[in-house]
């Protein structure tokens, strides 16, 4: 039998006493509002700049901080998801926005735009002026341009793959354009938006660091948070302070993942478009404790209401009536002008963009770039490689055994939620302990970040492989080598792919801190890329910045448009399975 | 007597763009009414156009010319007082069976109390009494289909259009389904007027249409209209039943003779052009009709009802099999009859390699797709007797639209690998004379 939690049976039961499930609901709930109305009233105080914000490695102060930084972490998330609908929206309905926003949106999200941000700075600063709130809105930005592009291609994604019939029935049922959004557009990507959004949060749990101290007019503004805590650890090399901060990111993540992201996984499941009905649905407790109390049915039932409210809002006194047909060809001569203006567009800012490096920069600095770029390259590959060689066996066995696979799934969602670089410290302890070399002990830094998206689809894939196939294998008395070979390795190639892809992306990404180490006064650097466009950032040396940015776009661009893209299309003619 | 139009269809033609200002013309100026308080089935093969129609009734989509007029006003968009049932459901798999059923209701801006009263009557009706707090994915295909169409229903629609909305069911749930839907229709508990309903299930279109309009393909038009006076609750076993049957048979076979006719009279494209849209045909079904021609109940011919029922094909599926047999010289279609070659009696009676180097030479003699293809290859000595996939899809471009020449590209590589008279290899989309040893 499936348990189903529905807002429509309890309608002839509408008892609020509350039982004792409803005390321990609500004290967490009322606790968690009231702590983030405290922490929101802090962020938006007086503030003029100049004026230091007290930052200490007193660890009874973490509670406070990791309470700052969360509440940047969910509006910069609120925001990501406003611009998701928003955008993402405007890309899928509209042809012609959609050949401008989306390539835009792909390059953004393979190299790390942070670097970019001091520019923007200035202006929130003025925007909030006298405010904490400036700087605050400065520091949430950065966090959200961590977390917003993939989530946005998502939703793009998702849109563009509604299923015709289903169009056709809110076409045919007279649907607003509000109505469908709700209805049918958003439930319809749910699944991918909230995949992409958990990634997201530890995307930029990594950026916290250089999100959280802004540099403005020659001074830095430190914002107390978990990242300002952990950056003041490294520069007055802390162990005891970095440790602290592990701690609390372990505790804040399992909270919020035990909070906020089982329960919403659990609800999501409802939203997967399969027909069939899955068998065993293992449930977050939170879930369970929400559904066991009668005051939280009650809002439940409340919050039904008006989410039906919202939806079926009119803007209109009168439904409006179509009166004519969709153009289903757009004019070509308008199409012909724009693609024509867009081209111009793109031309003339390259050649912008080049002038203005040529100008500071001479040409044999560019192939000293693209030098780094391609040793970057190279860390990059050998880390999946090592990845791979490493999760692979790893991985088919927790996918081969469903019980272990049903508690190391969630463990390794929780380690890939958590930011590697704060483990940084100690590896560079030991590097300069043992006196190592960091060209190439840079590399397993960036190991540590990405290796998360690789087992979690080689996991995937081992259990999406049919038992049929395995059954054969075993029938037939396939083994050892031949078993990998002819069986699990291309049953698994379609996830590894895409796993790797994800990795990849990423990867490039977190180069920028994985390159430049600090701690207390000594700076690691290794030759590459992303400790290029660290330190021409640090130094604030913006026609460095924006080279180094467009030599990696570049390399992303090539990259994926010769090797991945390819894989990936093998992978979906010739592996998949169905 | 007088009857009131509920709809006119004036001159629709539709057309799709192909590359190069080709245009591929699917419906080609058809012309009918719905009466009030009538059914009316629209037959004929996939890939008719009689989806397509239905959609430009419906207002989903425009045609290329010609009007659709419903009760006086001209349909540029989808109308207030049609409802459509689809093939797929079209449920929301996130909104409960309830929630499902209220959401045309919910367009309509009807208040939340009103909405939910009516959806819950209309679940009544349709007999998904219980589930109301079920989702989609907890229920079989005929219980999908139901709710689709309570929320058809709900709507009190004035017109009901369906796309084979039993196609996706099983006989039995689809055989309870219709009598429920007639059960309705009879008794009038519903405001609607009309239904019109796509199928291409001929003894589907005899239980349910008071006329039955049988579609035309390559362009879709109309071929014949045939009224069903015959009383409601109908049974296939019924003589007046089957009469209709087979006279709804031979009106199509009629129009494959026809065809063939104009065929000889170069009128239509030719077989032996390479453009000629060959069917979608699996070898082993050919092979399997053919051997059960030859058995001995049948004697080598078979009228196309009887062959039917017997393998309990849809017309569908057995319509292009026959044309393919008659096509390679195999079998012959006459008066509604299926009837066995000489060629095909040698076929039916050999081992597997005999199979293939008769299907090999009537493949060479009959289909020049397949023999341009291996000129070609024979042509590219020097090439090591290669050629890509998208040399001869470019060509067959020329003559059928992208997804056709798609279709027919596999279709003619399907059997010129069965033949053995070229490889195909999927990955470099390369094909080539000789075999990987």
């Amino acid at each position: 039998m499936s348990i189903f939690y529905n807002r429509f049976s309890f309608r002839n039961s509408l008892k609020i006493f509350p039982n004792s499930w409803d005390l321990i609901a609500f004290i967490i709930v009322l606790g968690m509002l009231a702590s983030f109305v405290w922490a929101g009233k802090q962020m938006t105080a007086p503030y003029q700049i100049g004026q230091t914000l007290t930052l200490s490695l007193d660890p009874h102060q973490l509670p406070k901080y990791a309470l700052f930084t969360v509440l940047r972490l969910f509006t910069a998330m609120a925001f990501s998801l406003l611009f998701t609908f928003t955008v993402g929206t405007l890309a899928a309905k509209n042809k012609r926005a959609a050949s401008i926003i989306i390539p835009c949106i792909d390059i953004l999200q393979s190299v790390p735009v942070i670097g970019l941000l001091s520019i923007t700075i200035v202006g929130f600063i003025a925007l909030f002026h006298g405010s904490r709130l400036g700087p605050e809105a400065a520091a949430i930005f950065a966090v959200f341009t961590a977390q917003v592009w993939n989530i946005t291609l998502s939703f793009f994604q998702s849109l563009s793959s509604v299923p015709t019939e289903l169009k056709e029935a809110a076409d045919m049922f007279h649907l607003s354009a509000w109505q469908r959004f709700w209805r049918l557009d958003v439930p319809f990507s749910m699944p991918g938006l909230l995949w992409n959004m958990m990634m997201s949060m530890s995307a930029s749990w990594i950026f916290l660091i250089a999100s959280e101290s802004i540099s403005v007019n020659n001074q830095t503004i430190v914002l107390p948070g978990i990242g300002s805590y952990l950056g003041l650890a490294i520069s007055q090399a802390s162990i005891s302070g970095v440790i602290y901060t592990i701690l609390t990111m372990l505790i804040v993540i399992l909270l919020y993942d035990q909070f906020l992201f089982r329960p919403l996984l659990d609800w999501s499941k409802k939203f997967t478009f399969e027909q069939v009905s899955q068998e065993s649905i293992s449930r977050s407790w939170v879930t369970i404790l929400l559904q066991q109390t009668s005051i939280f049915k009650y809002f439940g039932h409340f919050f039904g209401k008006l989410g039906d409210a919202v939806v079926n809002i009119s803007f209109s006194k009168d439904i409006k009536k179509k009166t004519a047909f969709k153009k289903s060809s757009p004019n070509r001569l308008i199409n012909i002008i724009w693609y024509s203006f867009i081209t111009l567009v793109i031309t003339v800012s390259l050649c912008l963009l080049l002038h203005f490096i040529l100008k500071h920069l001479s040409s044999r600095e560019l192939i000293h770039v693209l030098f780094l770029g391609s040793i970057t390259a190279l860390r990059v590959i050998t880390i999946i490689l090592i990845a791979s060689i490493i999760w692979i066996p790893i991985g088919v066995f927790i996918g081969l055994n469903r019980r272990i696979a049903e508690w190391a799934q969630p463990i390794a969602q929780f380690l890939a939620a958590f930011p590697a670089n704060v483990l940084f410290p100690i590896v560079v302890v030991l590097i300069l302990k043992y006196h190592l070399n960091f060209e190439i002990w840079s590399t397993p830094l960036l190991l540590l970040g990405t290796q998360w998206y690789i087992l979690f689809n080689i996991i995937a894939g081992t259990a999406a492989l049919p038992e049929e196939l395995k059954e054969v294998a075993n029938n037939f008395g396939v083994k050892s080598w031949q078993w990998w070979h002819r069986l699990i390795l291309p049953g698994i190639f379609p996830h590894w792919i895409t796993g790797t892809i994800t990795a990849i992306g990423g990867g490039w990404n977190i180069t920028i801190i994985t390159e430049v180490i600090n701690w207390g006064s000594t700076t690691l650097a290794a030759t590459g890329l992303g400790a290029y466009i660290a330190k021409s950032t640090d130094a604030g040396d913006f026609p460095r910045v924006a080279l180094g940015m467009a030599v990696m776009s570049l390399f992303v661009l090539v990259m994926n448009h010769l090797v991945w893209r390819p894989l990936y299309n093998l992978s979906q003619s010739r592996y998949r399975l169905d | 007597m007088n009857k009131k139009p509920i709809f006119t269809v004036k001159d629709i033609s539709k057309s799709f763009k192909k590359a190069e200002q080709q245009e591929l013309l699917v419906l080609d100026k058809v012309n009918f009414q719905l009466y009030e308080d009538e059914i009316v089935a629209l037959l004929g093969k996939s890939g008719s156009g009689k989806s397509t129609l239905l959609r430009i009734i419906s207002g989903l989509s425009e045609p290329s010319s010609g009007t659709v007029t419903y009760r006086e006003q001209t349909v540029n968009g989808p109308v207030k007082g049609m409802a459509m049932v689809f093939q797929n459901f079209a449920l929301l798999p996130w909104l409960t069976v309830l929630e499902n059923v209220e959401l045309g209701l919910e367009a309509l801006r009807v208040p939340r109390d009103e909405r939910r009263t009516r959806s819950l009557k209309a679940i009544d009706i349709i007999g998904l009494d219980g589930f109301e707090s079920a989702y989609p994915k907890e229920l079989s295909g005929g219980m999908r289909q139901r709710v689709g169409f309570a929320r058809a229903l709900v709507i009190n629609p004035d017109v009901l259009l369906m796309d084979e909305p039993f196609s996706a069911l099983d006989v039995l749930t689809a055989d309870n389904l219709k009598s429920d839907l007639l059960d309705l229709w009879e008794t009038k508990q519903t405001g609607t007027r009309g239904i019109l309903f796509v199928t291409h299930n001929i003894e589907e279109a005899v239980l349910l249409a008071n006329r039955v309009i049988v579609f035309d393909s390559d362009p879709g038009s109309i071929r014949a209209e045939l009224s069903i006076d015959l009383p409601y609750p109908r049974t296939e076993q019924n003589s007046e039943f089957r009469k209709y049957v087979d006279q709804i048979y031979s009106l199509i076979t009629r129009q494959m003779d026809e065809r063939k006719k104009l065929l000889l009279q170069e009128q239509l494209p030719r077989i032996t052009d390479i453009g000629y849209r060959l069917p979608d045909a699996d070898i082993s079904e050919l092979t399997g009709l053919l051997e059960t021609l030859d058995q001995s109940e049948y004697q080598g011919h078979v009228s196309l009802p009887e062959l039917t029922e017997s393998l309990h094909l849809d017309v569908d599926d057995l319509f292009p099999l026959t044309e393919v047999l008659d096509i390679l010289g195999f079998a012959q279609v006459n008066n509604g009859k299926l009837v066995l070659t000489e060629a095909g009696k040698l076929f039916a009676n050999a081992d597997i390699l005999e199979r293939k180097k008769i299907f090999a030479a009537h493949l060479l003699r009959y289909v020049p797709l397949a023999k341009h293809i291996k000129q070609v290859l024979e042509e590219r000595r020097t090439t090591g007797q290669r050629a890509s996939r998208e040399r001869f899809l470019n060509e067959l471009e020329d003559y059928l639209s992208e997804k056709e020449a798609e279709r027919v590209l596999r279709t003619v590589i399907d059997w010129g690998r069965y033949a053995e008279l070229f490889a195909y290899a999927n990955n470099t989309g390369m094909l080539s004379l000789e075999n990987p040893n």
